[in-house]
């Protein structure tokens, strides 16, 4: 495998998004993009606006959700895409600076909104070579 | 599936017996092929499900069950509030009161074929659809609670259709019970641009035409001929609802352990109906529930202008409105007993039979409009509630064809410009914002539509009455 890297994964409606890095902070970030690519080609956004999110949770795997629910909210609020992040993460508070751009119908032709994401094969871990990875199905 | 994981009760009826966890059974409707193809995490959902406290007699999937979150979509599930029931955040999911409303034209067939393509393009133009598209109406904060607490009332009352759309919307168009002061603020913001956006997804505002009729006595009351142009509107409550969800859902995962639930899957997320948590989500949902219906209200009057400026003889009247992602409570009599259950539906459809005193007075006698609303290749299908539905599975039918496919296959499999090509060349004209979520909704990535309607209609859960296929399709 290499690292980082996101990628999808089948969910019958919906579908999986998976980052992994050698941090948890490194996993979050590539699952971030990952959620851009469910909506459109994250090289297409331009890291033109910046923008800080703060979450905190009970554990890791609350926090990949909440993180990615932050990313959903400030996409809708804004009407922007993101491709570019930052974090520190800390026990289970993260800080993070994300880039993007609002959205271009004509350039980013979004295939879809996505909802929210859920708890479905939600997974915070190590594997046995001491990569993080980080998943969850998105619901679009 | 494996078919041994069940015992079968007849050509429709697949039951499971509690084992480990489980209060109850849980049984599925559908066919041997249905079941042969639908996915083992259906089981496994299903089978989490019947675990929950306060469960009523079993929990039940529609033929058109598939993986969902939690709860299969497909997936219904009663409980009482007095055996210390629960409501679920993940049992409603995020799109709350998604729904199907379907309209008369007062056209046929011909009338839409000879501006096809003008009237999609008029109907494109005025409901937005997809990610990122704006409505032209913008809340204030009180405007907000009042669409919060009225609904498509609310929608009516400020200009958005007619007195007579009420009375062929469940609870009327106004659910009971909504609380907005429990929808935070995040949840309103998120509204704010969204109200009359159609969404994306499946979401979808179809002219369809009437091609067959299965009950004439029951179409006839339905007012519905062979032939007849009608207009179907699929969304729900938008940016707010799922906002709700989000929260809700992270708000249950972490308060059930101190109200002893222990939860099989996070996704299943409830709290009893008796505590504050449950209360609070019953208040916030049922706002986004308004919230869904005065959407619904918005989209209706948009597709009546673009009528108009199309085809001034049209006339868009009601048939009905169902939401099919809600927890309601109803009155249900089980051993002869008359209780008040909270009625999960997650991605399935209420189906009140003949005599239910919720059904509109002129459709009382003859059962409730089912609306299963198909792709935007195959049909869609009308169909009545049944008297011995309530038995069944506490009133309740289908919601649609449901996904054979993920959006990840579909992708892969199919091109947007092409499908489009193919849908022209059989007379359907499809309008997008996005090809690749053309592809993603691909007729072929769901199941077949026909099977799913036979299958509910055989099993007792809802009866036939009529066929439609797609002329226009607006999509998300």
């Amino acid at each position: 495998m290499s690292v980082p890297e996101w990628k999808h994964f089948e969910h019958g409606a919906d579908i999986g998004v998976y980052g992994s890095g050698t941090t948890v902070a490194e996993a979050f970030i590539q699952a971030a993009q990952a959620l851009t690519a469910v909506i459109t080609n994250p090289d297409a956004v331009a890291a033109t606006i910046k923008i800080e999110i703060e979450c905190e949770a009970p554990d890791l795997e609350l926090l990949f959700v909440d993180w990615l629910n932050a990313l959903i909210y400030e996409m809708a609020i804004r009407n922007m895409l993101f491709s570019r992040f930052e974090m520190e993460l800390e026990a289970s508070h993260l800080h993070a600076f994300v880039w993007g751009e609002k959205l271009d119908q004509n350039k980013h032709q979004p295939a879809v909104e996505v909802k929210g994401a859920t708890y479905t094969a939600l997974k915070v871990s190590q594997d046995k070579d001491d990569i993080w990875y980080a998943q969850t199905v998105v619901d679009v | 599936m494996d078919l041994n994981l069940f015992k079968q009760e007849n050509n429709y009826t697949w039951r499971i017996e509690p084992t480990g966890q489980m209060r109850v059974p849980a049984i599925i409707y559908a066919d041997e092929s249905l079941m042969r193809e639908m996915d083992l995490k259906v089981y496994e959902q299903i089978t989490n499900v019947a675990t929950l406290p306060g469960i009523v007699k079993a929990a039940y999937a529609m033929p058109d069950a598939h993986w969902g979150y939690g709860f299969p979509i497909g997936g219904v599930a009663v409980f009482d509030p007095e055996q210390d029931g629960v409501v679920s955040a993940g049992g409603v999911g995020f799109d709350i009161s998604c729904g199907v409303r379907t309209l008369h034209t007062g056209l046929t067939y011909l009338d839409i074929e000879r501006v096809k393509e003008g009237l999609a393009t008029q109907l494109y133009n005025d409901v937005p659809a997809g990610m990122g598209s704006t409505g032209n109406i913008r809340l204030n904060h009180q405007q907000m609670d009042a669409m919060l607490k009225g609904g498509a009332h609310w929608a009516v009352t400020n200009g958005y259709g007619n007195n007579e759309d009420l009375l062929r919307i469940e609870e009327q168009g106004c659910m009971p019970g909504a609380d907005p002061s429990q929808v935070s603020d995040k949840a309103k913001h998120r509204q704010r641009d969204e109200m009359g956006t159609l969404g994306s997804g499946n979401h979808y505002l179809e002219v369809q035409h009437v091609t067959e009729i299965y009950d004439p006595k029951v179409a006839e009351a339905f007012a519905l001929k062979q032939g007849d142009a009608v207009l179907s509107i699929h969304c729900g409550s938008r940016g707010l609802g799922h906002q709700i969800g989000t929260e809700f859902l992270r708000s249950m995962a972490i308060s059930a352990s101190q109200y002893g639930i222990d939860l099989p899957d996070r996704e299943l997320a409830c709290a009893p109906i008796h505590s504050t948590v449950g209360q609070s989500y019953l208040g916030a949902m049922r706002a986004a529930i308004n919230c869904a219906l005065a959407n619904r209200q918005i989209i209706t009057h948009l597709a009546r202008g673009a009528f108009s400026r199309i085809l001034p003889q049209a006339a868009l009247t009601l048939l009905y409105d169902v939401s099919h992602n809600t927890c309601k409570e109803e009155a249900h009599t089980i051993d002869g007993n008359k209780r008040r259950l909270y009625v999960h539906r997650k991605g399935a459809t209420r189906a009140f039979g003949p005599g239910h005193v919720d059904i509109p007075e002129s459709l009382r006698s003859i059962g409730q409009p089912v609306l299963i609303g198909g792709t935007m290749g195959t049909a869609s299908y009308i169909l009545t509630g049944t008297v011995e539905g309530e038995q069944r599975a506490f009133s309740s039918a289908c919601h649609g064809a449901g996904r054979a496919m993920s959006r990840r296959q579909a992708k892969k499999r199919w091109y947007g410009h092409q499908l489009v090509e193919e849908l022209a060349a059989r007379g359907i004209v499809i309008r997008s914002p996005s090809l690749r979520g053309v592809a993603e909704e691909a007729p072929g990535a769901y199941k077949d539509v026909s099977a799913v309607v036979d299958a509910a209609d055989q099993a007792g859960l809802a009866r036939k009455v009529a066929r439609l296929e797609p002329m226009i399709c607006i999509k998300g």
